[in-house]
């Protein structure tokens, strides 16, 4: 079985974020792996040990995402793609879709497609389903469990976990899910693993190595700027009586 | 102006955020068309029309009975595709930012994602978004020409008032896709039932590491109870093994936005901050009177939330007669 898995590297969740003045982000710390892509990560490399193959590990993005490539090569993932162009430079979710649609499909042989539950930095998943969309292939999204994959039946049958409840669904391979945090404990890397990847060479795939050219990546829409989040107005009042909260909640009208 | 809105169906029912969805489209544009997919939707089309709807569009079929992406991403695709609306809304849950990602791809529109705030600048969509976990808002905009797509979050649109005698045209339509032709089979389901959606609650009281284990939710969901709403948890109390995830409100939980959060136990780490900041009051209960989340507060109570939450719900339930 062949298993791709999406990452990217983002800003840690600590971190704390400034805005300057020309709505641009500023942060301290540097990027770390995307956390939803480290159970993706970890699950591609559990479906490995259950039924052999391999594991591509693909980001899209510059030189400082191959931190997320190599963290995966360093738990067991057999080679890395790195897709970057200047075309690229701000990207949108279907710019990115049809941009690892495009590497998914000059891998060849992909039977399953893992990304992290969403993207932190554009705190979306509009660019799974999306890839999905530009794959023809069937998206699971919000994946709590793989319950089984017959890859010789070509099936797969997840849980997915959705508003309404939980969903069992048996779907085609190939597919493309997106995992939740539930789905598994995420693997770390050994120190032989970690020597083993820092010396990787990855190989960085530029629009013309996947057959588009800069208007099948056209970005739909914009990014305008960056703005802090409204301050919330006033103190905390400290109350000891419960019925004067409880009083004071009834004024409000929010009971 | 043309706006399009994928009314959700839950149990047959519109969800809230579909009603939301409709009042902003109104604002938006000048005809509002309600897309209705499911089985039996005859009175989902008419609340539709209460809530703002000039037209309906629905399609009654078996195969689009329960959410799936491939059958409503091509029925809704075709549709705009047909049509050609200037805008296309939804309620950013989780069908529907996955419906509307799939038609935009199909349609190269461009699409702004569970968005809190949405406005028409020189006729293309201009949205602010939580980003980072809530960190910071990004401005965005739609460049590209052609029907443009956004999801709406939960509860940051207001819901329109219903006028049950509003009505118009329904067209019908036939399913894009046959039964046979969708790669993926729901083989069950297990419905949330008799919990209120966190996302979709008016009132959440949650607790977190302060609980001290499973049992310490007891008086938490005894608050919740008398006040009708959700159940919300931390991230350690989740981690701990106490409480189910989907309870987990923040950063890798869910974002809510409800009237009133009761943060019991819960110190306020910015992941969970990320998750339930945009409430409108909030309520800390906590031993440490330096939690950070007193900083988010409008009012707070110090103290044992095993001490204080019984007393709050006794004095609840005098006030509200239950």
């Amino acid at each position: 079985m062949h298993v791709a898995v999406i990452t990217n590297c983002t800003p840690d969740t600590a971190a704390a974020v400034a805005i300057d003045s020309g709505g641009n982000l500023k942060f301290d710390d540097k990027l770390v792996v995307n956390p939803w892509d480290e159970y993706a990560i970890t699950e591609a490399i559990l479906l490995k040990e259950a039924h052999s193959g391999q594991v591509s590990i693909i980001t899209l993005g510059g030189p400082e995402h191959e931190e997320a490539l190599k963290h995966g090569l360093a738990i067991g993932c057999d080679q890395a793609i790195r897709i970057w162009d200047d075309a690229l430079q701000g990207w949108d979710s279907l710019a990115y879709a049809s941009a690892v649609a495009a590497a998914i499909t000059k891998l060849g042989g992909v039977d399953l497609v893992i990304f992290g539950k969403e993207l932190p930095d554009i705190a979306s998943e509009a660019h799974i389903f999306q890839t999905a969309r530009r794959l023809g292939w069937s998206p699971l999204g919000f994946v709590a469990k793989i319950e089984a994959i017959d890859p010789a039946a070509r099936t797969i049958r997840v849980r997915r976990q959705v508003e309404s409840g939980t969903e069992t669904v048996t779907s085609r391979l190939p597919a493309v899910i997106s995992v939740i945090k539930d789905i598994n404990e995420p693997k770390y890397p050994t120190f032989i693993g970690i020597r083993k990847a820092a010396k990787a060479s990855i190989p960085v795939w530029k629009l013309a190595d996947l057959g588009l050219d800069a208007a099948a990546v056209a970005p739909k829409t914009r990014r305008l700027a960056y703005q802090d989040l409204p301050k919330r107005e006033g103190a905390v009042e400290i109350i000891d009586d419960p019925a004067a909260l409880v009083d004071k909640l009834l004024e409000d009208k929010v009971i | 102006m043309s706006v399009f809105v994928w009314i959700e169906l839950h149990k047959g029912q519109p969800i809230p955020a579909s009603f939301e969805a409709l009042g902003l489209a109104r604002q938006l544009g000048d005809r509002v068309t309600g897309l209705v997919f499911g089985q039996g939707v005859d009175d989902a089309v008419k609340a539709a029309f209460a809530y703002g709807a000039d037209t309906v569009i629905k399609a009654d079929d078996a195969s689009l009975a329960r959410y799936r992406f491939e059958p409503y991403v091509a029925l809704l695709a075709g549709l705009v595709k047909e049509h050609s609306p200037a805008i296309v809304l939804a309620a950013a849950t989780t069908s529907g930012r996955e419906l509307l990602a799939g038609a935009a791809a199909d349609v190269g529109g461009g699409l702004l994602a569970d968005v809190t705030e949405l406005s028409l600048d020189g006729g293309k969509l201009k949205a602010v978004r939580p980003v980072l976990g809530g960190k910071v808002l990004s401005v965005e905009a739609v460049t590209a020409d052609g029907p443009q797509f956004a999801t709406l979050r939960n509860r940051a649109f207001p819901q329109p008032e219903p006028d049950a005698g509003r009505t118009g045209d329904v067209i019908t339509v036939s399913p894009a896709l046959a039964e046979d032709a969708i790669a993926a089979k729901v083989d069950s389901v297990e419905s949330a039932a008799g919990q209120i959606s966190l996302s979709d609650a008016n009132i959440i009281v949650a607790a977190g590491r302060g609980v001290g284990g499973p049992e310490g939710f007891a008086p938490v969901k005894a608050l919740a109870e008398v006040l009708g709403g959700a159940v919300g948890a931390s991230r350690a109390a989740v981690d701990a093994g106490w409480i189910p995830y989907e309870h987990q409100v923040g950063q890798t939980g869910k974002v809510v936005s409800p009237d009133l959060y009761i943060a019991a136990g819960i110190s306020g780490a910015i992941q969970h901050q990320a998750g339930m900041r945009t409430a409108k009051v909030i309520v800390a209960i906590n031993k440490d009177p330096e939690a950070p989340i007193f900083k988010l507060a409008r009012y707070g109570m110090v103290g044992d939330l095993f001490d204080i939450l019984p007393r709050l719900t006794e004095e609840f339930r005098k006030k509200l007669n239950k």
